[in-house]
């Protein structure tokens, strides 16, 4: 079949059933994404005789005499096309994963498109951005500052492009899987457990391997017997061992029974199919609250509180109980009290790049994994512990990764890779599908919370009593870490008066809950902050004011309340609360006019059917995870003036790349385009524990700050030696070390300074304590339609304190993203499991927010200095999720008088409430 | 997706070609098909959009026959003259699909009328304009199934094996008549949970068709237009909710009233105009 990519011929015969995407991909078009494989996404947008299409759904065999055009072919580096220069300007990406399919599309639209932009743009979907950025650059705004023109400022506190920008938008930044294939790569597949609890006890694979380009067929035959968790922490410890490269019992729909490793993923998917096993069921249990009272079906009986199983016979993985004070007494004799269950529900970080990984082994031996992970170091020294084999004999590393979001803090596909590894002597290569990561992949804890907040007549609080139940899944990986994190800074917030938490998380035959956005902060942070909302109608208080009565303050301590390393480092909370207040009061206005994201309107309805309300929440988080987080940075200069920072922390939209080429451009004096940085592999730095707990700009940053400040002393005490004058006298700048109208270049110091190496580098480090905490408010001005269940925002405000800004475009962008991830996950996200089943398993049931779900968020940076991070800058990626269910909740109970108890708010749900209220 | 178990791809180029071997299903534009891992037995696609039907033809018997390969991007820019008013209407349904104008361009109407959604967008459309599905027997014979007898129950049609979806013709007359129509979903541009048309003919009879929340659509003919509570309690009859991820059952009843009520009225306003 003959057809042209990019204006060049192409002969290929695509496979029966192979579609324009992957058949692209076996061209080289790595620019061509998988998001979804199904339509829904847009990532793998491509021209097909000038016309957008998604490639993903389009037959091959029907290309014959056709024109494709990819991002690539639009325009490359150096000579961008219009829409990508745009996208570059408008800093239109975080990850970057669905910006080559978003250039596309936007690519053809014209006046008739831009008029209805929310329709042209439905098909393409970002998990990161929460779209501000891309309506700017479709609209031709500029946001970032345009490259080489420093004019002598620091490149810190500036709004630099992410240096990858234009491999972006042109599809050429390779994110895991976006390489030439090793020669001779096999491909895994994975059959998966149909049933929820289950003992394997047949497994026949002779007709699998049978079948033509079969290579392997592993089963928990080849599996090895040390237990581990998939869940990655600076501490193996902080994890339960309870889980098995393959297992002989299922524990969860979709657990690995066996996998296939084959010449092409169709035969290995067509293999799977000829596998013949034999299950022997188990009861299964699916409710936290079943699975843990006595006599319920036990999932991992024999694991031990050595193996971090606080109580294997009530399938608990961890329960932890805190006292302080007198809370009954306080409760009895409190004057205002307020009780209430809540809910939340399941939701799944749908980055667009599904989990993958790539092996090979390399020219010293070496198995080298290239993988979809935030964690590339622990992952290796967990495949060192796992596979009994040095830490040298492993090399893991990434390329870009195409979003986190907490759900590849896990590993979850580079072990079964190295097995198949290790069995065949070949590359291989496991990529997820997406209803892979829905469905065996972590998704957000699910959690139970019964909440008691009482107060004096004058609105303090007296006591907290609180009670957590939360649904881990089949295997305990992040639950401790989270329920830990959950009862931290959401109660450290506030002088509580006395105290009780109680909270256990429990093995259910659900697949296994993990890290999340927020950490378990969010879930808890929505109970609490709901209930302070009733506690002050109850009280007659503004909700602002009795938060402000109660409120930590900068002359705070925690008291060795959370871990003992946690300082308030600065103190924005105050700010954030009355910049919120205020802009809630502006729009009560009834000559106040909503604003939405460029090109679209949003109507403030008015009439019989719709009830305006209000809601905010505030939030605090630790600027760092606690009980260490390590990371290991060298800034090298080279003679020709460039400096190399190595890093070991993953690049995800997190955006940590562009924050450490402007902690070192700043500290060398050198424009940002001298800065190059080398990470997120094992090879490159000594040691990074990985890019969670929103550690990558300040831990690692630190690291790199320091380097960078080290190498500059350096080079200014070498060049005043070979200028000859004290050190006080010389200073760094873009070309070398000038003293006066006297100079030395770089060449002359790399020369002077390291004859041998060639570049003069400096390592350091940082061990991530003592740690600071960071704040976030947000506020909503709704409209509830009480008849249909509609809830439009009209008003969206979220402040944050981030200490100083590092980045304000990219800082912005941060809080717009977690703010339109958490409306998703209140409005419209639902990952929905019965009986152990998904409900929702691929993207057309799961819906994400489009163009259409989002508001303008109008953000506020608080104006402090951390005096613990990396020049006063705290962390901030996370933090902007964990107050917005709550604010929201207020908002629409302001509008109702209805107060909901669980989340998500979708528009049935509302209405149910509303309909109840008025009934 | 790529298809693991599909090991053939035929493009038929007549009639005789259609006749299904064992493993074969029909392909239309193929958008639902490379989006969801088909059934395990399907192994050969035999690609309809091969025949080269026509996508649109104005009949002898002043019926506008759209082929079941016509794209939603065809049937949205069909000239004028062909269409008459019902345009807007199109366009509406397509707006309609959860998809966006990138599945325009290669799902086929037929498509979606023959995979049986409860939200099947031109299954409303062509229940609503009195239409009629032209089926092609495995026999070589054909037969005309009228639109609103089409789709039996959730993915269910009174397609038999081998039967093809050849095209849907649509009275000419009736797609100058005043139409109205709402579709609603959790979120604004999101995968509809239910819709609602009407279709006002000059005789003042109506014809509300009723769909999504529903397991199958239903059309509701009225000599004139019905009292509210007339057509209340044609509603009331409905026996086949459901809900879904896309919405509960009673938010989907409670939207169909509400929906079938605001059509009423706004037809009412286009009586005597008709």
């Amino acid at each position: 079949m003959r057809f042209e990519v990019n204006g060049e011929p192409v002969e290929f015969e695509p496979q029966p059933g192979q579609v324009l995407r992957t058949m692209l991909r076996e061209l080289g078009h790595y620019e061509v994404k998988k998001g979804c494989d199904s339509g829904d996404c847009g990532a793998c947008n491509v021209l097909l005789d000038g016309g957008a299409v998604n490639s993903c759904i389009l037959p091959a065999h029907r290309l014959e005499g056709r024109a494709v055009t990819t991002a690539s072919g639009i325009g490359m580096p150096g000579r961008l096309a219009p829409i990508q220069e745009r996208f570059v300007a408008a800093g239109g990406f975080q990850c970057g994963f669905c910006t080559p399919g978003m250039v596309v599309t936007t690519s053809t639209f014209g006046p008739e498109e831009l008029a209805e932009l929310p329709q042209a743009i439905k098909g393409n979907l970002c998990r990161c951005t929460g779209y501000r950025s891309i309506g700017d650059a479709v609209s031709g705004v500029r946001n970032v500052a345009a490259p080489g023109i420093g004019n002598g400022d620091p490149a810190y506190g500036r709004p630099l492009a992410a240096p990858a920008a234009e491999r972006i938008v042109s599809g050429q930044e390779p994110y895991t899987l976006d390489e030439d294939p090793p020669e001779g790569m096999l491909h895994l597949a994975v059959l998966g457990s149909p049933h929820a609890h289950a003992r394997v006890v047949y497994f026949d694979a002779s007709r699998a391997l049978a079948l033509p380009g079969v290579r392997a067929v592993l089963s928990a035959d080849d599996s090895p017997s040390v237990r581990f968790s998939s869940s990655r922490h600076e501490s193996r410890e902080d994890d339960p061992d309870d889980t098995l490269v393959i297992d002989r019992v299922m524990r969860f729909r979709g657990q690995r029974v066996a996998a296939v490793v084959a010449e092409s993923r169709k035969i290995a998917e067509q293999a799977c199919a000829l596998l013949e096993v034999g299950y022997e069921l188990i009861p299964a249990v699916y409710d936290p609250e079943e699975a843990r009272a006595d006599g319920a079906p036990l999932l991992h009986p024999e694991r031990t509180p050595a193996e971090r199983v606080d109580d294997a016979a009530h399938n608990t993985v961890v329960r932890i109980e805190q006292l302080a004070g007198e809370v009954d007494g306080a409760l009895a004799s409190a004057a205002r009290r307020y009780s209430g269950t809540f809910r939340t529900h399941r939701v799944t970080h749908l980055a667009l790049e599904t989990h993958a990984a790539r092996g090979w082994i390399d020219a010293e031996g070496r198995y080298v994994l290239r993988s979809s992970t935030q964690v590339p170091f622990l992952t290796r020294a967990e495949l060192a512990h796992v596979f009994g084999l040095d830490n040298d004999r492993l090399r893991v590393l990434t390329g870009r990764v195409g979003g986190g979001f907490g759900g590849k803090q896990e590993m979850v596909t580079e072990d079964l890779v190295l097995l198949a590894m290790l069995k065949t002597g070949a590359p291989v290569e496991y990529e997820w599908t997406r209803t892979d990561t829905m469905t065996i992949g972590p998704s957000r804890h699910p959690m139970r919370l019964d909440v008691t907040v009482a107060a004096d007549e004058d609105g303090r609080f007296t006591a907290l009593d609180l009670d957590v139940l939360a649904d881990a899944g089949a295997y305990g990986g992040h639950t401790r870490g989270v329920l830990f994190h959950a009862i931290g800074e959401s109660i450290a917030i506030y002088r509580w008066g006395a105290k009780r938490v109680h909270v256990e998380g429990v093995y259910t035959n659900n697949p296994p809950s993990g890290a999340f956005r927020g950490y378990g902060l969010g879930q808890v942070i929505f109970a609490i902050e709901s209930a302070i909302d009733e506690l002050a109608r109850q009280l007659g208080l503004p909700p602002t004011e009795l938060r402000r009565r109660n409120m930590i303050t900068a002359e705070d301590t925690f008291g060795g309340a959370a871990d003992d390393d946690l300082e308030i480092g600065s103190y924005g909370l105050d700010q954030c609360l009355d910049w919120v207040e205020a802009r809630l009061a502006e729009s009560a206005d009834p000559s106040w006019r909503p604003r939405g994201l460029p090109l679209t309107t949003v109507e403030r309805p008015a009439g019989p059917g719709w009830s305006e309300g209000t809601g905010l929440a505030i939030a605090m988080i630790a600027t760092m995870p606690p009980r260490g987080h390590f990371a290991d940075a060298s800034v090298a200069l080279h003679p020709d003036g460039r400096y190399v920072v190595s890093v070991g922390t993953s690049e995800f939209g997190n955006g940590t790349t562009t924050a450490h080429m402007q902690f070192a451009a700043t500290a060398l004096h050198t424009d940002a385009a001298h800065i190059v940085i080398r990470q997120s592999d094992t090879d490159v730095t000594g040691y990074d524990t990985g890019a969670f707990g929103s550690a990558g700009s300040v831990v690692a940053g630190m690291a790199v700050h320091s380097a960078a400040t080290g190498l500059r002393e350096r080079l200014i005490a070498g060049g005043a030696e070979l200028l000859g004058v004290p050190a006080a006298e010389c200073r760094l700048d873009a070309e070398g070390v000038r003293a006066g109208e006297r100079r030395v270049g770089f060449p002359e110091l790399v020369a002077a300074l390291a004859p041998r190496s060639g570049r003069v580098a400096q390592r350091s480090s940082h061990d991530g304590t003592p740690r600071s905490v960071a704040f976030n408010v947000q506020g909503f001005r709704v409209a509830v339609h009480r008849e249909t269940g509609e809830v439009r925002i009209l008003q969206s405000v979220h402040a944050a304190d981030a200490g100083t800004v590092i980045n304000p475009e990219q800082l912005r962008g941060q809080l717009e993203g977690g703010t339109a991830q958490a409306i998703g996950s209140v409005l419209y996200e639902n990952l929905i499991i019965r009986d152990g089943i998904v409900e929702t398993p691929i993207m057309r049931q799961y819906h994400i927010p489009q163009y259409a779900d989002v508001p303008y968020t109008e953000v506020f940076f608080a104006d402090t200095y951390d005096r613990i991070g990396p020049r006063g800058a705290k962390s901030m990626s996370e933090a902007p999720y964990n107050p917005v269910a709550p604010a929201l909740a207020n908002a629409v109970r302001d509008a109702i008088g209805v107060r909901p108890h669980a989340t998500p708010l979708t528009r049935d749900v509302v209405w149910a409430l509303a309909a109840g209220a008025t009934a | 997706m790529d298809l693991a178990q599909v090991t053939s791809v035929r493009m038929p180029r007549s009639r005789a070609e259609l006749a299904l071997a064992p493993g074969e299903r029909f392909l239309g534009g193929g958008t639902w098909m490379y989006s969801v891992p088909p059934d395990p037995g399907v192994t050969g696609l035999v690609d309809l959009t091969a025949m080269g039907w026509k996508p649109y033809t104005l009949r002898d018997d002043d019926t506008l026959r759209i082929a079941a390969t016509c794209t939603w991007e065809q049937l949205i820019t069909m000239p004028e003259e062909l269409a008459g008013d019902a345009l807007p209407f199109f366009r509406w349904a397509a707006r309609g699909l959860l998809a966006s104008a990138k599945v325009w361009r290669v799902a086929t109407v037929g498509g979606n009328l023959a995979l049986a959604f409860p939200a099947g967008l031109m299954n409303l459309v062509a229940m609503s304009y009195g239409g009629s599905c032209l089926v092609w027997r495995a026999d070589g014979s054909k037969r005309r199934v009228p639109a609103q007898d089409f789709v039996t129950a959730v993915m269910t049609t009174v397609l038999g094996p081998g039967e093809v979806l050849r095209a849907i013709e649509l009275p000419r007359a009736s797609l100058a008549h005043p139409v109205a129509y709402r579709t609603w979903a959790i979120s604004p541009l999101g995968r509809t949970a239910g819709l609602a048309s009407g279709r006002l003919r000059p005789d003042g009879r109506l014809r509300i068709v009723l769909a999504g929340a529903t397991t199958r659509p239903y059309l509701f003919a009225f000599d004139g237009i019905p009292a509210a509570s007339e057509l209340a309690a044609r509603i009331d009859a409905v026996d086949t909710w459901f809900g879904d991820p896309h919405g509960s059952l009673e938010w989907r009843r409670m939207m169909t009233y509400r929906a079938a009520e605001e059509i009423r009225v706004e037809l009412s306003g286009r009586e005597g105009r008709a």
